[in-house]
């Protein structure tokens, strides 16, 4: 699904990632771990296309394609999808109305017709109470005056509707309490599919509670420096980052 | 032409229409008009020298020589295009070239005791009760531009509305101007007695040559009244547009304005209100500039009682070459303790060439208040862009989304439903940017 080989990425003159390899196949969950700073989001916003980022070497490979030779819409429309740590608000543009022009533009870029007012109307309903909202927020702007939770209840709302095959969580645990937490866990866990790829980035083992990742890595000053099973996790929630790092030293 | 001549030429123009000029047998208005005249000849049209007029030169103005126009020379109306303009549900009052026309407005459906005339009419039959109101809410002293009006005027609109009264429908006075050099020049009297409700709509259109439309409202609103004003500045893309509202609160009021400035290539706006006790008003505005058009709002708050609530909010939109200026002044006298006051201006430029101008300002007296001021002059925020484009939106239609969202905010607060649709479809007509859909919402 996602082949990333050794990525090397600055901001500026200053390196963030240097030389990270990772490889999804297609239905695995991954975790990255790491201590603040390591590149976590760096990551996330390279395989996103965020603008700000010099790519000085290295590849990502996504379903056979040259994934950093896309504009961010296009790996959208191509199914990959960044679920934000921090997601923005937009006054004045209604949630249902982004959510239809996205899947309108992805089904437009895969050659299918755009869906019609009805169906629609139905499948967002439907993931609505997946995800135990409130269908008021589709007729409220994008995230504008949500709460920590339901601004990320709505990122995965909109990665319900799109379906997308690469799923990247960027934090998806922050803010949230643990009730928040569970919904959102959930959303994610029926999303999971033999076609569908995850990459969760996380500081805290909290979010693997709930969603139990195939191979966790752990990230330390842009490389990933070990990677193992989901108890890789409960380790380093035991001793720390400091753990790995020494060992790497 | 030097500025010299232009106070010779403009009263000499004046020389030709004087005796037609409406209110000729009310012998107050003769020595105001007088008075008006001798002050704008004096000083001719403001200059970039005064503070008030610092980012805005009307110079073209007097290059120009407007030809006022006297009833006879009112230019033909195609009924089909102003008809685009009027909306459903008002008691609509035209004005061409400056004159009321009965035949194209239709004043049905009002009650009997509430009066809506043209202005010209009122001075015959109402010449005492203009008086307590003309040239009180402002002084011809105020600049020129007013002086000019209260000396030039050639009609209006006197609207009174007597006490508890609610106006059954809003009323829409549309300002039309039909032919290049003209000058329209109107003198309006809204007034709100104690407990009555109503809602106006000003609506200025014309031609697309060049020609200048001067209008000049007096509000006044009695106790515990209510008044809403709507103002759509649509003028024909090389005119040149002046308007001034000064509004008088009493005590317990409610004004709300809402200001959207579209047209013209160089319109200037002035509002101002004076807050009674406990009273409150809402400004509004929108203007969105392109080419080279020049639009100017200057507002002014004066809190000169206690409790009285204020909140102001302008966004700008300027593409191309396209320049805005905002003027804001909130004054807060010394007796008007527990004052309540929020001005906010917004610009969004969309190109290297626009230009915003913004000058908040806040002069406070009294020493328990609560005022704050937030202005800001920027592009499209980044992030929201990219998170739209990872939400597969293409770059150019997310920053059309934005941009449109951003300008939007001030129609969604429009109530009434025709005029809220009128708005959105000027605001999507003039946008430069192609594919800008009103489904977005």
């Amino acid at each position: 699904m996602l082949s990333i080989k050794n990525l090397h990425v600055s901001v500026g003159d200053k390196p963030i990632l240097k030389g990270v390899n990772l490889e999804i196949n297609a239905g695995e969950v991954h975790a990255i771990m790491g201590p603040n700073g390591a590149g976590k989001s760096t990551l996330s916003h390279v395989l996103s296309g965020k603008s700000g980022y010099t790519v000085t070497e290295g590849t990502v490979t996504y379903k056979g394609k040259d994934l950093l030779d896309m504009a961010p819409e296009i790996r959208a429309r191509e199914g990959v999808f960044l679920a934000f740590q921090y997601p923005v608000e937009i006054p004045g543009v209604s949630n249902i109305y982004l959510l239809k022009a996205a899947l309108n533009a992805m089904r437009t870029h895969q050659g299918l017709p755009e869906v019609d007012a009805f169906d629609f109307l139905t499948l967002v309903k439907g993931k609505v109470k997946l995800l135990e909202m409130d269908e008021k927020f589709l007729y409220r702007s994008v995230n504008e005056g949500f709460s920590g939770g339901e601004k990320k209840r709505n990122e995965i709302l909109q990665a319900a509707i799109l379906e997308p095959s690469m799923c990247i969580l960027d934090e998806t645990d922050s803010g949230l309490d643990i009730d928040a937490l569970k919904v959102v866990a959930a959303g994610v866990n029926s999303l999971r599919a033999a076609d569908r790829s995850f990459l969760m980035i996380t500081h805290y083992q909290r979010l693997l509670d709930y969603i139990k990742p195939d191979i966790v890595h752990v990230l330390a000053d842009g490389r990933i420096v070990k990677s193992g099973g989901p108890e890789l996790a409960l380790e380093l929630e035991a001793k720390g980052y400091s753990w790995v790092e020494e060992q790497v030293a | 032409m030097s500025a010299e001549q232009v106070k010779s030429q403009y009263p000499a123009e004046y020389g030709k229409v004087e005796a037609l000029l409406p209110g000729q047998s009310v012998s107050w208005l003769n020595v105001l008009r007088k008075q008006a005249l001798a002050s704008f000849s004096s000083q001719g049209f403001p200059s970039l020298r005064e503070e008030e007029w610092r980012y805005t030169n009307v110079s073209a103005i007097e290059k120009k020589l407007f030809s006022p126009v006297v009833l006879a020379e009112i230019g033909a109306v195609d009924t089909d295009w102003l008809n685009t303009y009027r909306l459903e549900n008002t008691c609509s009052v035209v004005l061409v070239d400056g004159h009321f026309s009965e035949t194209l407005s239709d004043l049905d459906g009002l009650s009997e005791s509430v009066r809506v005339l043209d202005m010209a009419g009122a001075l015959e039959q109402y010449p005492e009760d203009l008086e307590q109101y003309f040239g009180q809410a402002v002084s011809h002293e105020e600049h020129s531009f007013v002086a000019f009006n209260a000396a030039w005027f050639t009609d209006g609109l006197f609207i009174h509305v007597p006490a508890k009264e609610i106006l059954s429908k809003p009323v829409q006075v549309i300002h039309v101007v039909t032919q290049a050099d003209y000058m329209s020049n109107t003198r309006h009297i809204i007034v709100i007695d104690d407990m009555a409700q109503a809602e106006v709509i000003e609506t200025f259109i014309g031609c697309d040559e060049s020609y200048l439309s001067a209008a000049v409202t007096e509000v006044f609103i009695g106790k515990n009244a209510d008044l809403t004003l709507y103002k759509l500045q649509l003028e024909g893309e090389k005119a040149y547009h002046f308007g001034g509202t000064y509004v008088k609160q009493d005590a317990d009021s409610r004004f709300k304005h809402h200001n959207f400035a579209f047209g013209g290539l160089l319109a200037r706006n002035d509002i101002r209100t004076d807050l009674g006790l406990a009273s409150e008003c809402e400004l509004n505005g929108l203007y969105l500039g392109i080419k080279r058009q020049h639009i100017d709002n200057h507002t002014r708050i004066n809190h000169l009682k206690p409790h009285a609530i204020s909140r102001e909010l302008y966004k700008g939109v300027l593409d191309q070459r396209a320049r805005g200026v905002f003027q804001g002044r909130v004054v807060v006298a010394e007796d008007a303790q527990k004052t309540s006051s929020e001005m906010n201006n917004r610009n969004l430029l969309l190109s290297n060439d626009a230009e915003a101008d913004t000058k908040p300002q806040l002069e406070i007296y009294a020493d328990d208040v609560k005022c704050a001021h937030g202005v800001t002059v920027g592009q499209l925020d980044e992030k929201s862009i990219f998170y739209l484009q990872s939400r597969c939106v293409d770059e150019e239609t997310a920053r059309n989304m934005l941009t449109f969202a951003f300008a939007n905010e001030m129609v969604e607060k429009i109530k009434i439903k025709d005029l809220h649709d009128q708005i959105l479809e000027q605001l999507l007509v003039r946008f430069p940017q192609e594919g800008i859909e009103q489904e977005w919402l």
